[in-house]
Formats: C-alpha cells, sequence, structure tokens
C-alpha cells in the first residue's frame, strides 16, 4: 500500500501540474456517454420549463373552469384537465420549473449548513466535535417525513420560504457527516500545520485552505442529494404538504392519482408527472456518480 | 463487547429524553388543546378555566412535562378529540397492520436481495450482473411513492390481481382462514412495492461484499486445497458476506418506516402511516404527536439492534 503512495507520488511529480478539480469533473463527464448525455437533457429540460413558463399565462393555467372539468387531451389541453379543469401541460411545465427550483434551493441551503457544520467539528476535532456528532446523531434519529409534516401542519404563515427552511432543517446531516469525516483527515496534514505555525486565524485556514481541497466531494454530494431532494419534494407535495395547490409542483399532478378514478382511467394526467420526476433523478443521478467516479482517482475513465 | 452494548445503550437514553422534549414542544405549539375538541362552545368560559386548571393546563411548562412522561410511562398518551377514544386504543387497532406490512416487507427484502446479490457478485461483469445492477441503479432513483402508484395501476387496476385498498375483504369472520388469506392478499401488493425498492441497497452491498471477500487471500488458499467451487461458495464467501446483512435487519426497519406512510396511503392501507395522515388533516395532534414519538423510539431501537449485532458481528466496529 505505502508503495503504491510512493510511486503514485513520484508519477504526480513528473507531471508538474495536477489537472485542477474542476476540470477533472468535467472530463470525466465529457468521457462518460450517459452522464454527458443526462447533462444535455437536464439543461434542455431545464431551459425548456424556464422559456415555457415565462411564455404561459400563469393566470390562464391556475384558472378554475368547472365547464371542463376531466377533459381529456385534446388540441386545446394537450394533456387534458384536472379535476378544475386547469390545464395539466401548463401545470406539468410551472411544476418541474417549480421542483427543480426547490430542490436546487434546498440542496444548497443544505449544503452550506452540512459544510459549515461538518467543517467546524472535523477541524476542532475533540470536544467540539463529540457535541456536534451528538446534535448530528440526534437529527438522524428523527423521522424525517413526519416531523416535516407536522411542521409544515403548524407554521402559521405557510410559504414556499418556509416549506424550504422546514426540509433544510432536517437534511443538512449527510453533508455534514461527509464534510466531518474529510476535514478530520485534512487537519493533521502539514500543510494545515504549516498555515498554524504561520499564525494564519483559524477561520482563513477553514475558509481557504482546508475547504477548496473537498470541494470535489462537495459536489459529488450536493448532486446527488439534489436527486434526493427532487423525490423528497415530490412526495411531500403528493402527501399534501408541499407547495400549496396554487403553486402547482410535480408532486401536486401525482397527488391526482390519489383518487381510484383518476389513477385507473386519466393516466394523463399523473403519468407524465411520474415519468418526468424518475428523468430528472436519473439525470442528476448520472451526473453525480460520474462526478464521484472522478474524485476517486482508481475509477476515473477520464 | 458488553462495554460497547452498555456505551451504546447509555448513549440511547439522551436520544430518547430529548426526542420526548422535543415532541412536548411541538404539541405545545399546536393550536388548541385538550379542552378546545371536549367542550361545546356554549358553556362559559370561567367554566373552561376551571377545567384547565384542574388539568395542569396552566402550570409552568417543566411541570407540565413531567407530568406528561408520567402519562407516558403509564401508557396514557391523552385523547384523540377527532375519534373520542384513548389514543392508546386507536394507535392499537392500528399497529397490528403496520407490523404485518412491515414484516412481509421484511422478509420479502431478503428473499428478493440474498439471491440477486449472490448472482450478481459470484459472476459479476456478466449479463446477468448487468441486469441486476442496472435494476438497483434505477431502484435507488425511484421514489417508493412513484413505484406504488404505478403497482396498483397496473396490477391492481389494469389486472386486477390485487385488492386497490383495505387490509381486509369486509364481513369476514376473524379466525377464520378465508380472514388470514383475505388478510394475506391485501398485504401482498403493498409488500412487493415497498420491498422492491427497499431492497436495491441490500443487493448492492452483498455484491460488493461478495466481490471483495472473493479476492481475499483465504478464498485463495481454499481453492488451492482443492475445495470445490460449490464449497468456496457457501462455507467460505457467503458467511462472509450474509452475516453483516443479516445484521441489517434493523437499519432496515429504520429505511422502511419513510416508506410505510406513503405505501399505507396510496393502497389505502389501514395502518399506522395513514393514521397519522388523517389525524394531521383532522388536527388531531395528540394522535400525530404520539405516532412520531412511537416512530422515533423505533428508529432507536432499530438503529441499536443494529448497531449491537454489528459489532458481535464484526469486531472491527467496537474498537471504535
Amino acid at each position: 500500500m505505502s508503495k503504491d503512495v510512493v510511486i503514485m507520488s513520484e508519477q504526480i511529480e513528473e507531471s508538474h501540474e495536477s489537472p485542477s478539480g474542476l476540470k477533472v469533473l468535467w472530463r470525466e463527464i465529457i468521457r462518460d456517454k450517459l452522464a454527458l448525455s443526462s447533462l444535455i437533457l437536464l439543461i434542455v429540460i431545464s431551459i425548456g420549463v424556464i422559456i415555457g413558463s415565462a411564455i404561459l399565462d400563469y393566470d390562464e393555467v391556475t384558472k378554475v373552469d368547472l365547464f371542463n372539468t376531466h377533459a381529456p387531451p385534446s388540441s386545446e389541453n394537450w394533456l387534458g384537465t384536472d379535476y378544475g379543469g386547469r390545464d395539466v401541460f401548463g401545470q406539468l411545465i410551472i411544476g418541474t420549473r417549480n421542483s427543480l427550483a426547490i430542490g436546487v434551493l434546498v440542496t444548497l441551503m443544505s449544503g452550506f449548513i452540512g459544510i459549515l457544520f461538518g467543517l467546524i467539528a472535523g477541524y476542532f476535532g475533540g470536544t467540539i466535535d463529540n457535541i456536534f456528532m451528538r446534535i448530528l446523531d440526534f437529527f438522524l434519529i428523527l423521522p424525517f417525513l413526519m416531523i416535516v409534516i407536522i411542521f409544515v401542519a403548524i407554521v402559521p404563515k405557510y410559504s414556499i420560504i418556509s416549506f424550504s427552511l422546514i426540509m433544510t432543517a432536517f437534511l443538512w446531516m449527510g453533508t455534514a457527516r461527509l464534510v466531518r469525516s474529510k476535514a478530520l483527515q485534512e487537519r493533521e496534514l502539514d500543510y494545515v500545520n504549516a498555515a498554524k505555525t504561520l499564525g494564519t486565524s483559524n477561520l482563513k485556514i477553514m475558509l481557504t485552505h482546508v475547504l477548496p481541497n473537498l470541494s470535489s466531494i462537495i459536489i459529488v454530494n450536493m448532486t446527488l442529494s439534489l436527486a434526493g431532494n427532487i423525490g423528497i419534494e415530490s412526495g411531500l407535495s403528493f402527501l399534501g404538504f408541499g407547495f400549496p395547490e396554487s403553486t402547482p409542483s410535480l408532486g401536486t399532478l401525482l397527488s391526482y392519482a390519489t383518487n381510484p378514478q383518476t389513477l385507473e382511467y386519466r393516466w394523463w394526467i399523473w403519468l407524465p408527472a411520474a415519468i418526468l420526476i424518475l428523468i430528472l433523478m436519473l439525470s442528476v443521478r448520472n451526473v453525480g456518480e460520474a462526478f464521484k467516479r472522478a474524485t476517486d482517482a482508481r475509477q476515473r475513465r477520464g | 463487547m458488553w462495554k460497547f452494548t452498555v456505551r451504546r445503550i447509555l448513549i440511547m437514553i439522551p436520544q430518547i429524553i430529548l426526542l420526548s422534549v422535543l415532541i412536548f414542544i411541538l404539541a405545545k405549539m399546536m393550536p388548541g388543546d385538550a379542552l378546545s375538541g371536549l367542550i361545546d362552545p356554549n358553556i362559559d368560559p370561567d367554566t373552561i378555566e376551571e377545567k384547565r386548571e384542574q388539568l395542569g393546563l396552566n402550570d409552568p411548562w417543566h411541570i407540565q412535562y413531567v407530568n406528561w412522561v408520567k402519562d407516558l410511562f403509564q401508557g396514557d398518551l391523552g385523547m384523540s378529540f377527532f375519534y373520542k377514544m384513548p389514543v392508546t386504543e386507536l394507535i392499537g387497532q392500528r399497529i397490528v397492520n403496520t407490523f404485518w406490512l412491515g414484516l412481509a416487507t421484511l422478509i420479502l427484502v431478503y428473499l428478493i436481495a440474498v439471491p440477486l446479490g449472490i448472482i450478481s457478485g459470484r459472476y459479476n461483469n456478466t449479463w446477468a450482473d448487468q441486469l441486476i445492477t442496472g435494476y438497483t441503479y434505477i431502484g435507488f432513483a425511484t421514489p417508493t411513492f412513484i413505484f406504488g402508484l404505478v403497482m396498483l395501476w397496473i396490477f391492481g387496476f389494469y389486472f386486477g390481481w390485487f385488492p386497490t385498498g383495505g387490509s381486509v375483504t369486509p364481513g369476514l369472520e376473524p379466525g377464520t382462514m378465508e380472514y388470514v388469506l383475505s388478510k394475506i392478499n391485501h398485504l401482498l401488493l403493498p409488500a412487493i412495492s415497498l420491498a422492491l425498492i427497499g431492497t436495491v441497497s441490500t443487493v448492492q452491498y452483498l455484491r460488493n461484499e461478495i466481490i471483495d471477500v472473493k479476492q481475499q487471500d483465504f478464498i485463495l488458499t481454499a481453492r488451492a486445497k482443492g475445495a470445490p467451487e460449490s464449497r468456496v461458495y457457501n462455507r467460505h464467501i457467503l458467511r462472509n458476506s450474509l452475516l453483516p446483512i443479516a445484521a441489517f435487519f434493523g437499519y432496515e426497519i429504520v429505511g422502511l418506516i419513510g416508506g410505510t406512510i406513503f405505501i399505507e396511503m396510496i393502497f389505502s392501507y389501514p395502518g399506522m402511516g395513514q393514521l397519522f395522515m388523517e389525524s394531521i388533516v383532522a388536527r388531531d395532534y395528540s394522535v400525530a404527536t404520539s405516532l412520531v414519538l412511537l416512530y422515533g423510539i423505533a428508529t432507536i431501537i432499530g438503529t441499536l439492534l443494529s448497531d449491537i449485532i454489528l459489532s458481535i458481528v464484526d469486531p472491527r466496529i467496537r474498537i471504535k
């Protein structure tokens, strides 16, 4: 094992410059056909729904029309209408945009808290680490779905902001645990000691020395949790505890399938949303898996 | 081993206390209290105030908390104002259904994971392995509720092979053979849906474990000594790879908890998850908080069991 390390470090010295983290990630994506097509698909879907929802008249889509409920697909309503006579295709476009937006928002916020928490616990270690880990352990044993639903039910002024805050509050633990374990390894390394001897402040070491070294694994982790968060949001909306019905998400369209009539005879209302969620989650995962391989030099293809 | 077990149990105690405090705070934050449902609006406010005093609702919060915990230990979880019966009794009616659903799912998870994991690990990089790896890859990305919906649509409605709701055909006498068969029939589709998604991580773990063990020196030794291939796999590799999988059952339970809520909602299966959703919609918060407490304790005990069993199976964990 140690022999391998010596050989590897010699090779690195020979090549003078090792490629930067981001470059490695990008190279891996290019080499992996599946990940590259997933990434392109994701970009196309994102641009499509952003342009689509800009063109669509929001009031027109969410307008209730009781004379035109549960209409089958037609040239006017491409995917028919729901129980309130609202156009399903329009809701699908706006719903995809909303689901993607909340997924990204929650991933960024929980990533931020997770990085902060993990960095402090891992960098300082000892008692601070102990206390922080006990807090984290406690969050891990909470029944996530139930706690989130209760919070959503009792928050007085419920909005999209409070929804994403509630989700964030119970989703930061994965990132925190990962960052902490990596930071624990980093703090033993010479460059951290060197910076300390030079009198660099702890905050500066954490943010400008340790954090950049963790950046690639953080990107991997956040990409993979984005896939999960899209699923969690649509699940909560499906149960009726995500977005309010006036702001449709992909989960809202799926929740219409809790009506057995809709599930059995009107597949055009819920099936496109279900397929779209699967496509989104799989594509994000494909990209994430390629990133993951890139961070492990032994598994790289590029 | 005892040292690890005792320490692990000691960690559990503050967790349970913290959980109970959090749930108590949640219960206090919820609009309305036990009296808002019991008393009709015509009664004059002074009487309500008197009742409040009697029930201790005006006491400082720490005294209320102690009383609440005392009641918990006596099995008194309060009254459901929606169903007008004690919460313990209400949960008692549903817990059996969720228990059977969980047990059936757990059995199916292992019935699916063990053969698939073994095939995938033993014949890795063949078409069978690629097929199974593809399934686990897609299974990882599929949310349980979408899979459950599609399963209900195809097998419940389109083919009509399975009942589409409830836990038993109404009108059957409990204890008869038909009753039991009907129960199993209602259980099957939800359990299969939950298990097919819940099993993927176990399949993958078993596959990686077998591939890992396959390359170790003692397997080479066994082959060198002329042990037949079947003996190498059954005696040497599987014994090492299956133990951690078996120890995972506690984590497996924890993982299933979120899934049962979705599955019970989709299949209108009258278990605790469905009760939870009903109680939230009806703003019957004493039921909702009791269920969170129950699921939280189940999570703590599930993790505890797996941690302890794993430490017996794999001594390396104890050193940490």
